[in-house]
């Protein structure tokens, strides 16, 4: 489109900055996490060793990393599934007029747009004032859905918009009940992105703290667990506990995308079907 | 919840579809948009509406006093320190607005338009998304061996011979909260700026080129106002999100700073609810305020 001039090149150059804004600071952190026993919070490296690894998981360490960790995988695995769920069942609803349906699709702006703060606040006095006790399968399960099913929603309507109806209507043409038609046409064109947005659905909630801290109750989720640790321990133990957090949730990324590209790849060659 | 399209199969099944059938269709979007509503009817409607009530209460010895009082807004809006931290709140705001909106555009605009295969394209946009996908917490975190004391940055300034002495104002200052909002929420701006580029017609842009207008005039004249859109939708993400922080701004200044959310969050420590709830509906009230105020400027309505 544009030649490649020094604008060009000027641009690059910010581009490459702006990367390395985005992922330097995660990767000093990740090489400080090796330090030596004697190491501090900064450089240089004293020495180069697992020893801040180890020290993460032995239990006379502040805080409980095992725990508040587990229970983070399984809300995460939990709001990823009924994201999916449900973020795909209101995409359906959405592609045809019901009443109401404006009024619905605001409320899922809304969502997005009232800040954390204030709905960690409102689950949990909503709690207060019924008389529950506040948990992280039930409080802040649905603090983590309101979250992740506005980016759920909206990446439906993205792809149901781009959606080519024609393919439905040749299935229909050729006998396929409603059912054969969602299960055979609709659900294989779509499957890329449904992964797209569990994948959304469990790194959201598994790195969500905002909404979480009045709603998770007396168990920690990790990043509460985290944020708690940040407050009493300076030790590059931090980093360690960074590193692995991070490369849990980068692995997972890399292991979606690659996976979506493999489906992509074999739907190419099988010729589109 | 497969459910909907499963209580759909008969249709299709019948030859003729029966008018019970028919109804059934026509009750399907109602079915499937059910669990979305009750989501959000218990998780976000109904805590709105606690908080709105629960501004109104009373508290005595740590437990709440349902009543009708006005004193909760009346201290709220009655205290100099609320002012002066919505004040500070809104400076945050506009600061880290113009950095993240200056950054993203330039980042979106050279993905969109000196990117030029779709591949590369497809591979850089995600470097730039994959970030998000990680922990805030952490990236906070990740700042201190840069910006402490003894950071990276101190050192490499020593070592320059710009200072003799570390500076302290880099980490647990304002400038680290800036530094770190503008880390974390740059990519609200990306994302939606470079999805209304990729949208932009190229012909456009070539007529332009054809009728003489230079690099900067069709930058001027024909790229930002098509992507008024996708700039009004980062600018809702980044203004919202500023506004209602407590974390980003209570680890980076070392509790040094005071934020809306800093100043709740205080509150909600005390066990103060009805004032916190108060304090939580003039920022609801305030965050809505913008947000119309950038709907009636920019017609976002193409985008969704």
């Amino acid at each position: 489109m544009e030649k490649k001039g020094p604008r060009h090149w000027l641009l690059t150059a910010f581009f490459a900055l702006f990367v390395l804004f985005l992922y330097g600071p995660t990767m000093t952190i990740f090489i400080l996490s090796f330090q030596g026993p004697n190491g501090g919070l900064t450089f240089p490296m004293r020495g180069f060793s697992l020893h801040w690894f180890v020290n993460l998981f032995q239990p006379q360490l502040v805080g409980d990393f095992g725990g508040s960790f587990r229970r983070s995988i399984a809300l995460a695995l939990i709001v990823m599934g009924l994201t999916v769920l449900i973020a795909l069942s209101a995409g359906l609803a959405f592609r045809r007029r019901f009443f109401g349906a404006t009024m619905l699709f605001y409320l899922t702006i809304a969502s997005l747009i009232v800040p954390s703060t204030l709905i960690s606040l409102g689950i949990g006095l909503m709690f207060a004032v019924v008389g529950l006790q506040p948990a992280w399968w039930s409080s802040a399960l649905g603090a983590h859905l309101t979250w992740t099913l506005p980016f759920g929603v909206l990446i439906m309507f993205a792809v149901f918009n781009r959606f080519d109806h024609s393919l439905e209507e040749a299935a229909r043409d050729l006998g396929a009940s409603p059912w054969q038609c969602f299960r055979h046409v609709v659900l294989p064109l779509i499957a890329p992105s449904l992964i797209g947005v569990g994948l959304f659905g469990f790194s959201l909630s598994y790195d969500e703290f905002a909404r979480s801290i009045m709603a998770a109750g007396s168990q920690n989720t990790l990043p509460l667990e985290i944020f708690a640790t940040t407050t009493n321990v300076t030790s590059p133990v931090l980093y360690a506990l960074g590193s692995l957090t991070t490369g849990f949730s980068l692995a997972l990324v890399v292991t979606v995308l690659v996976l979506v590209l493999a489906m992509r790849r074999r739907r190419a060659a099988s010729g589109h079907a | 919840m497969t459910m909907p399209a499963l209580s759909a199969a008969p249709i299709g099944a019948a030859e003729e579809p029966a008018r019970g059938a028919r109804r059934l269709a026509a009750l399907l979007p109602y079915l499937q948009s059910l669990p979305l509503w009750l989501v959000l009817g218990i998780f976000l409607l109904v805590p709105i509406v606690t908080i709105i009530a629960v501004s109104f209460w009373d508290d005595q010895d740590y437990a709440l006093v349902p009543t009708f009082i006005l004193d909760n807004y009346r201290d709220a809006l009655g205290s100099a320190v609320t002012w002066s931290t919505y004040f500070s709140t809104i400076r945050y705001a506009v600061v880290v607005w113009a950095a993240t909106l200056g950054i993203g555009f330039t980042v979106a605009y050279y993905l969109a338009f000196h990117v030029r295969s779709a591949l590369w394209q497809m591979v850089l946009f995600q470097l730039c998304t994959i970030p998000f996908l990680t922990s805030n917490v952490i990236r906070m975190i990740s700042w201190i061996p840069f910006l402490g004391r003894n950071g990276l940055l101190n050192q490499t300034l020593m070592d320059l011979g710009v200072t003799d002495h570390p500076l302290e104002f880099l980490l647990y200052s304002r400038f680290a909260v800036v530094l770190a909002f503008v880390h974390l929420y740059t990519l609200f701006m990306v994302v939606p700026i470079f999805n209304t580029m990729m949208r932009i017609d190229r012909s456009l842009i070539e007529a332009a080129r054809d009728c003489g207008a230079s690099p900067l005039g069709v930058l001027r004249h024909v790229v930002v106002p098509l992507s008024l859109p996708g700039i009004a939708i980062g600018t809702i993400f980044v203004v919202t999100l500023v506004m209602g922080d407590f974390i980003t701004v209570q680890m980076m200044s070392g509790g040094q700073s005071a934020s809306v959310g800093v100043m709740m969050k205080n509150q909600i420590s005390l066990l103060q609810y009805p004032s916190a709830a108060a304090q939580a509906v003039i920022l609801l009230v305030t965050v809505l305020l913008m947000v119309f105020a950038i709907l009636r400027m920019v017609d976002i309505r193409k985008e969704l």
